[in-house]
C-alpha cells in the first residue's frame, strides 16, 4: 500500500491569518512571536555575554548585513559572487574620510555607506545590462582587481593599509550600532520586499522581460537596488573599519564574499530572515571551528554544495512550514 | 627588443588561450559556467607533483595520470552534484565555486605552500629569436596550443561525438529528439573541460610554481578571456585573448608590471561598456545577456 505526506496548515495559522486573531493571546502571541524572538535576542543577549562572544556577536551582524545585501541582490535577479566589493568600498570610504578629513565615526559610517554605495553602483553600471552568470564573473573579477590595483598604485596607504583610525566610543556602542542596524535593515528591508516595489524586484529575479513589457523600466529598477544592497554592504564595512580602527587590502577578501553567500543559502534565500538565520548559525560555527584553520573555508564550501543539492530552500523555509503547518501520512488513491 | 617584446606577448596570448579554453568549451556546449576550473587546474598540477615525487613514478605517466585524474573529477562533480542543479544557473554556479573552494582551500591546509612544489620543463633548452632568447617550454605551449585548437576543430566538425556536442549547444531539445543524451554529452564536456584545465596547468605550470593563489588566478584569467570574447565561441576566445595577452605584455614592459591586472579590468569595463555580449557572442546572445 502506498503512502504520501499530505501538509495540512495548522489551525492556529487558519485562524490568526484574519482580524479575529486580535481576540485572543495565543494567536497573537502566534503571529508575533517568530518577529520578536530575533528583536529579543539580538537586543537582551549582549549583556550576558562575555567579551569574546560579544565580539562574535558583532561579527555575526556584520555578516548578517552583507548576506541581507546579497539577497536583495540575488532577489532582484543579480547574483553577486563579490559582496567584498561593497564591503570594502564602505571600509575605505570611511578610513580615507576619517584619515585624511579626520571626520568622527558618527559622521563617516553614515557618509561611507553612501559614498560606497555610489561608487559601487557606478563601477557595476556598465555591467547591469548583463544577466545570470556573466554579471556573477564580473563580480567576482572586481575585488580581486581592485586589490592589485591599490597593490600598484600605492594610493591610501597602498599594501600597509591606513591605520590609527578613530574607534567608536566604547564596544556597547559598536555592538548595538550594528544589531540595531541589522534589525532595522531586515524588518525594512523585508517590508520593501512585500511592498509593490519588491514586486517588481521579484519579477526582474522571475523574468525581467514581462517586467519591460509592464512599462517598467528594468534599468531604474536595478540601479535602485543596487544602490540600496550596496549601502547596506558598505555600512557594514565602514562599521567594521572603526572596529579595526584599520583599513587594508584584506577588506576585499574572499571571506566577504563568500560568507554572506553561504550564510543566504543555508539559511534559505529569499527571505531575508534566512540569510539572517544562517549568519547566525555560520558565525558561531566558524568561531567554534577556529581551532582547525584553513579547513574552515573547506567546510563553507562543501556546506554550500550539500545545501544547494540536498535541501535548496534553507533552513528558514524548512522551519517557516513546520511552524505553520503539521503533515500526516494518508493512503494513495487508486 | 620591440620583437622580444612581441614573442613574448604572443607566448602570454596563447598561455590566455589555453587557460580559457576548457572553461569556454564546458560552457559552450552545457551552459555550466564551471567556477570549479582553477581549482581543477591546482588540482591536476599537485597530483602530478605527488605522483612525480611521492610515488616516483615516471614525468610522462604521471601526467598522463593526473589528467584522466582530472577529467574523472570533473565528470564525477557533474554526476555527483550539477547533475540534480542542472538548469537552475544560479545553484550551478553556487556549487561549482563551493567545490572549487573546497578543492582549493584543502589543497591549502594540507599544506601544499610553497616554492618547492614545481613540475619539471619538458625540454630544458633555448634558442635565440629575432634577439631574445626563448626556451624551449614556450615553444612547446604554443605548438601544444595550436594543436589542441586543430584537435578541437576536427573533433566538433567531423566526429559524431563532436556534432553532438555542438547539437546539445544549439538545441537541447531538437538534440533530444535524435536521440543525443544531453546528460552523457553534458558530463562528457564538463569531464573534457576539465581535462583542458589539466593539460593547460602541465603545459604551463614548468614556468612558474605550483600555489593554491594560481587557482583563483587562472579562473580570473579565463573569465576575462571569456567575457571579452563572447562566452561560448572559441573564435572570439582568440582574439580576447591575444587582446589581453599584448595589452598585459606592452603595459608590462612601457608602464610597470603592478599595473598587468589593471588593464585586463579596464578591458573588460570598456567592452562590456560598448559590446555587451564580448567581441563575438553571438549565441544566445540576445536572451542571456541583455
Amino acid at each position: 500500500m502506498k503512502k504520501r505526506k499530505e501538509r495540512i496548515d495548522r489551525g492556529i495559522k487558519a485562524r490568526s491569518s484574519d482580524i479575529f486573531a486580535l481576540c485572543s493571546w495565543k494567536e497573537m502571541l502566534y503571529l508575533s512571536g517568530p518577529r520578536l524572538l530575533p528583536i529579543i535576542g539580538f537586543l537582551l543577549l549582549p549583556p550576558f555575554l562575555g567579551g569574546y562572544w560579544q565580539r562574535v556577536m558583532l561579527s555575526v551582524a556584520v555578516f548578517a548585513l552583507l548576506a541581507i545585501s546579497w539577497d536583495i541582490l540575488a532577489q532582484s535577479g543579480m547574483v553577486s559572487l563579490g559582496q567584498a566589493l561593497f564591503f570594502g568600498m564602505g571600509a575605505y570610504s570611511a578610513g580615507v574620510l576619517n584619515h585624511y578629513l579626520g571626520l568622527s565615526p558618527f559622521v563617516t559610517i553614515p557618509a561611507a555607506a553612501i559614498l560606497g554605495a555610489l561608487i559601487c553602483t557606478i563601477l557595476l553600471l556598465p555591467v547591469l545590462r548583463l544577466r545570470g552568470i556573466y554579471f556573477s564573473m564580473v563580480t567576482l573579477i572586481i575585488p580581486i582587481m581592485l586589490v592589485r590595483i591599490i597593490e600598484a598604485s600605492k594610493i591610501f596607504g597602498g599594501t600597509e593599509g591606513l591605520s590609527g583610525l578613530s574607534s567608536l566610543p566604547s564596544r556597547w556602542v559598536e555592538l548595538y550600532v550594528a544589531v540595531i542596524a541589522l534589525l532595522c535593515a531586515l524588518f525594512g528591508f523585508r517590508r520593501m520586499l512585500a511592498s509593490d516595489f519588491g514586486l517588481v524586484l521579484r519579477g526582474l529575479n522571475d523574468s525581467d522581460r514581462s517586467v519591460t513589457n509592464a512599462g517598467i523600466n528594468i534599468y531604474r529598477i536595478k540601479i535602485q537596488a543596487l544602490l540600496l544592497s550596496s549601502a547596506i554592504g558598505a555600512f557594514a564595512g565602514a562599521l567594521m573599519t572603526h572596529v579595526y580602527m584599520f583599513v587594508g587590502m584584506p577588506v576585499f577578501a574572499l571571506d566577504y564574499s563568500i560568507l554572506p553567500i553561504a550564510a543566504a543559502v543555508v539559511g534559505g534565500p529569499g527571505t531575508l530572515a534566512g540569510a539572517t538565520l544562517g549568519a547566525c548559525l555560520l558565525v558561531p560555527l566558524s568561531e567554534v571551528l577556529r581551532g582547525i584553520g584553513g579547513l574552515r573555508i573547506v567546510f563553507y564550501g562543501l556546506f554550500l554544495v550539500i545545501f544547494i543539492v540536498a535541501l535548496p530552500e534553507g533552513i528558514f523555509h524548512f522551519i517557516q512550514r513546520r511552524y505553520h503547518q503539521f503533515d500526516r501520512w494518508v493512503e494513495v488513491d487508486k | 627588443m620591440f620583437a622580444g617584446t612581441v614573442i613574448y606577448a604572443v607566448i602570454n596570448s596563447i598561455i590566455l588561450m589555453l587557460m580559457a579554453l576548457g572553461f569556454n568549451l564546458t560552457f559552450g556546449i552545457s551552459g555550466i559556467a564551471n567556477f570549479a576550473y582553477g581549482a581543477l587546474y591546482i588540482f591536476s598540477a599537485y597530483t602530478s607533483w605527488i605522483l612525480l615525487h611521492l610515488l616516483g613514478l615516471p614525468y610522462p605517466l604521471s601526467v598522463l595520470l593526473s589528467i584522466l585524474f582530472t577529467a574523472f573529477l570533473g565528470a564525477l562533480m557533474y554526476r555527483l552534484v550539477l547533475l540534480r542543479v542542472r538548469g537552475q544557473v544560479l545553484s550551478e554556479v553556487i556549487a561549482t565555486f563551493g567545490m572549487g573552494l573546497a578543492i582549493l582551500e584543502l589543497f591549502r591546509y594540507l599544506g601544499f605552500v610553497g616554492f618547492e612544489y614545481t613540475l619539471p620543463v619538458f625540454v630544458d633548452k633555448s634558442f635565440f629569436i629575432l634577439g631574445t632568447f626563448v626556451d624551449m617550454q614556450r615553444i612547446m605551449i604554443v605548438l601544444i596550443s595550436t594543436a589542441i585548437i586543430a584537435a578541437l576543430w576536427i573533433f566538433t566538425h567531423h566526429t559524431s561525438l563532436g556534432l553532438a556536442f555542438r547539437g546539445i549547444a544549439q538545441d537541447e531539445r531538437t538534440a533530444l529528439t535524435f536521440g543525443m543524451d544531453s546528460d552523457w554529452i553534458a558530463t562528457l564536456s564538463v569531464s573534457l573541460g576539465a581535462a583542458l584545465a589539466a593539460v593547460a596547468a602541465t603545459v604551463i605550470i614548468p614556468l612558474g610554481s605550483i600555489s593554491v593563489g594560481e587557482g583563483y588566478d587562472v579562473l580570473i584569467k579565463a573569465l576575462a578571456v571569456c567575457i571579452i570574447g563572447g562566452l561560448g565561441s572559441t573564435g572570439g576566445l582568440v582574439v580576447a585573448a591575444f587582446v589581453i595577452g599584448f595589452a598585459e605584455r606592452l603595459t608590462d614592459t612601457y608602464i610597470g608590471s603592478h599595473w598587468t591586472m589593471t588593464v585586463s579590468l579596464a578591458a573588460i569595463l570598456i567592452v562590456l561598456v560598448v559590446k555587451p555580449s564580448g567581441f563575438f557572442g553571438k549565441q544566445k546572445e540576445l536572451e542571456e545577456r541583455i
